[in-house]
């Protein structure tokens, strides 16, 4: 029932944009129609292609923050987070604790 | 004939109305809504669009390109691995790689997570394993892991928990002694709530939803916002999403307040304002399905509660719409013709930002 809501209505995760206007929603408060508009001017792209993966699968490939399609080699989980987080300009909880430890000093 | 269109009752039986009869259920259905809610019924024009919703003769409907919302979800993955009681498919595999099928496969905006169990006193004492997969699977999920729980205040009554049971002295017309039951065991849920969600916080938690809050009434949601209140002060950078049980806090208690305002009685539109005040970041209105209506009149009586509150709300609204509410009928197998109807028409009507 999930996938039908996802297939319905849903931004479609890292399929598009839906995991970082998620992250707007989560981090900002952003109502929709915000969030949309924020993300779409980092990705410096049309409101109208946050959704379309044609532009999106490329945009994602452009920041390499993580794609549908996995490459070898591409960033996916804690380093997709990280960039998001840098690209979005927002503080992400497990990013921040991610970075705290691969940095602490080592004595 | 021909003009028959084939809609559902809110068991999920497939009847087939005349457009009028639709029409009429439409009508009756948000002015139900707007007389208990005391709020302004759907337009001529929306009911309108609501009944070209459910007249498009196609299986399946969606919103238009442009239209889309966040979905976030009270541990859907976890349908996956656990079985029939949960609408699960006991799939050989693990929640871990559960949670990556729903990040890539279903293509979910978020993904929830929590115990098999869900509700929150049971987590308590398991807590730490929690955290270890929480920690695990963020590290492996590109979109938002939000960890939900269920609050669950009955489990802090006798025979289940430490308190007196409030549903047995309240027939007995030990009111007073109920209540300061429900008032304790509040208090316990509070502490506990706040414990669990700090223990994942310290683990980069990114969100904690509390899911089906007020299920035992007034003293629940109150202790579910308290618990709101004081993370927002200790945790930050963590979400939080309320997500409802029911369009109505039942006043089991009755005189309970947050902030000088009696939660007994409180309908969506207020909800949000009081999980606003709160600090929560998300909230989640639930719209009860009556199972002897039809699908027109539930999801009409939804949409009417759902429109109000995102009005009114500065944060985001995400309808719940699983099994048994928001206009999905209440069965085993939610029929994908209404699942999709509700999911169009909550975000097109109702203007929801997520489902």
């Amino acid at each position: 029932m999930a996938t039908a809501h996802i297939m319905a209505s849903g931004m479609c995760g890292i399929r598009t944009a839906g995991d970082l206007v998620a992250w707007m929603q989560l981090t900002r408060q952003m109502k929709i129609d915000a969030a949309k508009q924020y993300v779409a001017e980092k990705l410096k792209i049309d409101v109208a292609d946050l959704c379309n993966e044609d532009v999106m699968q490329n945009v994602r490939k452009k920041f390499n923050i993580g794609n549908i399609c996995a490459a070898a080699d591409g960033v996916k989980g804690i380093t997709a987070k990280s960039r998001i987080a840098d690209l979005l300009d927002i503080s992400i909880n497990s990013v921040n604790l991610f970075k705290a430890k691969l940095n602490a000093p080592l004595n | 004939m021909s003009d028959q269109i084939l809609i559902r009752m809110g068991d999920g039986e497939r009847i087939s109305m005349s457009p009028d009869e639709v029409r009429e259920d439409l009508l009756a259905g948000t002015q139900d809504a707007a007389e208990m809610g005391e709020i302004p019924p759907l337009t001529s024009d929306e009911c309108e669009h609501l009944y070209e919703i459910f007249a498009d003769p196609n299986r399946i409907v969606s919103v238009s390109p442009g239209e889309e919302v966040i979905t976030t979800d009270d541990g859907a993955s976890g349908i996956m691995v656990v079985d029939q009681p949960d609408g699960g498919t006991a799939l050989p595999m693990g929640y871990f790689n559960a949670v990556l099928a729903f990040e890539r496969i279903c293509c979910a905006d978020t993904a929830g997570m929590g115990h098999y169990d869900y509700s929150c006193k049971p987590i308590k004492s398991i807590i730490n394993y929690e955290k270890q997969r929480y920690y695990m699977y963020s590290q492996a999920t590109t979109i938002p892991l939000i960890y939900g729980t269920q609050p669950n205040l009955g489990l802090y009554f006798q025979p289940d928990g430490p308190f007196p049971n409030a549903a047995e002295l309240i027939p007995q017309g030990k009111i007073e002694e109920a209540r300061r039951a429900q008032e304790m065991a509040a208090e316990a849920l509070t502490e506990d709530l706040v414990f669990c969600a700090k223990e994942l916080y310290d683990v980069g938690c990114d969100g904690f939803n509390f899911d089906t809050s007020g299920s035992a009434g007034d003293a629940d949601f109150c202790a579910t916002l308290k618990a709101v209140a004081e993370l927002k002060k200790i945790a930050p950078d963590m979400a939080l999403e309320v997500g409802m049980a029911s369009e109505f806090v039942l006043g089991l208690h009755g005189e309970i307040e947050y902030n000088g305002k009696r939660l007994a009685g409180m309908f969506p539109h207020e909800q949000v304002k009081i999980a606003e005040e709160a600090g929560a970041d998300i909230f989640g209105p639930a719209i009860n399905v009556s199972a002897t209506e039809s699908t027109p009149w539930n999801l009409a009586r939804a949409v009417t509660f759902v429109k109000e509150t995102v009005a009114v709300a500065n944060i985001p609204v995400h309808p719940n719409v699983g099994m048994g509410v928001c206009g999905v009928p209440m069965t085993e197998v939610p029929p994908i013709d209404s699942v999709t109807r509700s999911s169009k028409a909550l975000v097109q009507i109702g203007k929801a930002d997520g489902l």
